[in-house]
């Protein structure tokens, strides 16, 4: 049918378009099937926790919120975020980047089962093969994407080409796509690969490539994923899915600490792993410190700084000392909860309610949204919007103390926001005017 | 005489495809509506430096590991083991590890940056010595059971 592509490429084994190039007795659909289940699962729920992260932002509130507002459609499960329970981001954020961490070795495990695959000849035996070629470009190449611009952003390292928003929540889209398409097309045959390995293991144990004759031709990739020339194993198809297991164990291990103040310690290479920022009461975890955002220490001082708020019956000034004086402070023990994957365990904060500052501009019993704009003069999320279910939760704070002592600039004195359930962006710190009304 | 023909291919298939490629298309345009030629770039690249690159990489060395130690072949697990695991961290967190973004990660969380490089050598060496104990272990157990006549 191709004769360019002759019998020559595909039977020489110096070229890997050859399945005799490829030696390793691990490599088959089963070993391959138990991976791409895997993948199934927890590429589901990261591509899940990955949209709600994004709705998180109540993107759909205020521009500022929303840095892919050309998103269409994409955006249409979006919903108004709650604030509780209170560590719903913190545990989403937590399971969408630890996840995505601990899968990596499936990932590049599965990859590795399936790369005689790539150079399979003939490069396609129908439109319909072809197609699927194409789809598997995206499906590899939005994979690996995704990943990489995951595993570099918590990094703090902005190497990739754009806003990482933008390139992580598109490049999902289009990953996803391909890879509804691959497991629409797969999953059948995995399923039955793992019946199969359940029942063989069951039965006389490993018994790798062989007693298989009765059901072949049912799904063709056996032949090629299987090698003809099967090099020495030097471990069993069970040992490789334990050293890959185990890959994923010692990522998740050195990761997932980031989540808790108590076990920080142990999150040995992550961002925010090993230890705080100093000690004391304001030496918890920091997402951009005041030098970092520009934050000017004059602009903060008790006699230069003036909250500026603004609703219905016009803008009211307040000092700091004026603040506490004059509304009701109160306490919530919440979370910083970061996009990045981290978070910090409940903090003491202390301050004045939202709702109590919109009800001295006009607003008495029914909070609506809130505009927060930071002394911050540059960066992504120095304004930010609230919806008005978060204005209303008596725990939402303009906090003034955290742990029973005054911010520090680096969390944002003299004033920031706290909001239960918020990423941690939208709490903004250095706060210098809010604007209460409909957005 | 039958003409060799490109057959289509299950209908199934080509409709699932399509509905696939109409998403990836619009969620692509907008990916792209940036900086195209540089997503388009990393898209493909990784791919293709994943495939092309990392992973002949990793093979070779796999296989020069497995040549090298010849005879001893039920020594390859305790150096692939403890290489392999240590060059995924090396993977996932090189840009802490080399310090890379050393200046931003200071100035943005307030955190020492060096100790990653400590760290990650640190395990390397647990994960080595772990290996080497696990071996050393394996050896003595066959020199003691092996008949005496040998020695």
């Amino acid at each position: 049918m191709f004769p360019a592509y002759g019998r020559a490429m595909r039977d020489d084994p110096l070229l890997p378009s050859s399945p005799g190039f490829w030696r390793s007795p691990l490599r088959g659909t089963r070993f391959t099937s138990v991976l791409g289940l895997v993948l199934l699962v927890g590429i589901t729920v990261l591509f899940v926790t990955g949209l709600v992260s994004y709705a998180a932002y109540n993107p759909g509130l205020s521009p500022v919120n929303d840095k892919t507002p050309d998103k269409g459609i994409l955006g249409f499960y979006l919903f108004d975020w709650p604030t509780g329970p209170h560590w719903l981001y913190r545990l989403n954020q937590g399971v969408h980047v630890t996840l995505g961490i601990t899968l990596i070795p499936v990932l590049l495990a599965k990859l590795w089962s399936v790369i005689p695959r790539l150079f399979a000849l003939p490069p396609a035996r129908s439109l319909a093969h072809a197609l699927e070629r194409v789809s598997l470009l995206l499906l590899v190449g939005g994979a690996l994407f995704e990943f990489v611009t995951g595993v570099l952003n918590v990094q703090l390292d902005y190497v990739f080409p754009g806003s990482f928003y933008p390139l992580h929540f598109y490049g999902a889209w289009v990953f996803f796509a391909a890879f509804v398409a691959h497991a629409l097309l797969k999953t059948p045959i995995a399923l039955r690969n793992l019946r199969r390995l359940r029942q063989e293991d069951e039965g006389q144990g490993e018994d790798e490539g062989q007693g298989e004759d009765e059901e072949k031709g049912e799904d063709e990739e056996k032949d090629i994923l299987v090698t003809p020339r099967p090099a020495e194993p030097t471990v069993s198809r069970r040992g490789a899915l334990w050293f890959v297991g185990g890959g994923s164990l010692l990522l998740f291990a050195t990761t997932a600490g980031q989540n808790s103040d108590a076990l920080r310690r142990t999150a040995l290479l992550a961002p925010h792993g090993g230890g705080d920022p100093g000690s004391g009461p304001n030496g918890f975890q920091i997402n951009k410190t005041a030098a970092y955002a520009g934050i000017d220490a004059a602009e903060t001082g008790e006699d230069a700084w003036r909250l500026v708020v603004t609703g219905r019956t016009g803008t009211v000034r307040l000092s700091r000392a004026r603040l506490a004086a004059e509304l009701p402070l109160y306490s919530a023990a919440l979370p910083i909860a970061c996009v990045e994957g981290w978070s910090t365990s409940d903090q003491w904060w202390r301050g004045v309610r939202l709702r109590d500052l919109a009800a001295l501009v006009g607003y008495d019993g029914d909070p609506p949204d809130l505009f927060v704009e930071s002394l911050q003069p540059r960066g992504a999320f120095r304004k930010a919007a609230l919806r008005a279910n978060q204005v209303a939760d008596p725990r939402s704070l303009l906090a003034l103390y955290v742990n029973g002592e005054e911010l520090s600039p680096d969390h944002g004195y003299p004033a920031r926001i706290i909001v239960p359930a918020a990423p941690g962006v939208l709490n903004t710190k250095w706060v210098a005017r809010m604007t209460f009304g409909d957005l | 005489m039958r003409r060799p023909r490109f057959p289509a291919g299950s209908p199934f298939q080509l409709l699932l495809l399509a509905c696939s490629f109409a998403l990836a298309g619009y969620a692509g345009v907008r990916l792209l509506a940036g900086d195209w030629w540089g997503v388009t770039l990393w898209f493909v690249g990784a791919a293709l430096l994943h495939d092309l690159v990392l992973l002949p990489l990793y093979a070779a060395a796999d296989r020069a590991l497995v040549r090298g130690l010849g005879a001893r072949r039920e020594w390859v697990p305790y150096v692939r083991v403890p290489a392999a695991l240590s060059g995924l961290l090396l993977l996932v967190w090189f840009p802490l590890i080399s310090g890379m973004v050393e200046r931003r990660y200071r100035s943005a969380t307030g955190l020492p940056p060096d100790g990653f490089l400590a760290r990650w050598l640190l395990i390397t060496a647990v994960l080595f010595g772990c290996s080497a104990l696990l071996l050393a272990l394996r050896l003595r157990r066959a020199t003691k059971r092996r008949p005496p006549a040998v020695h």
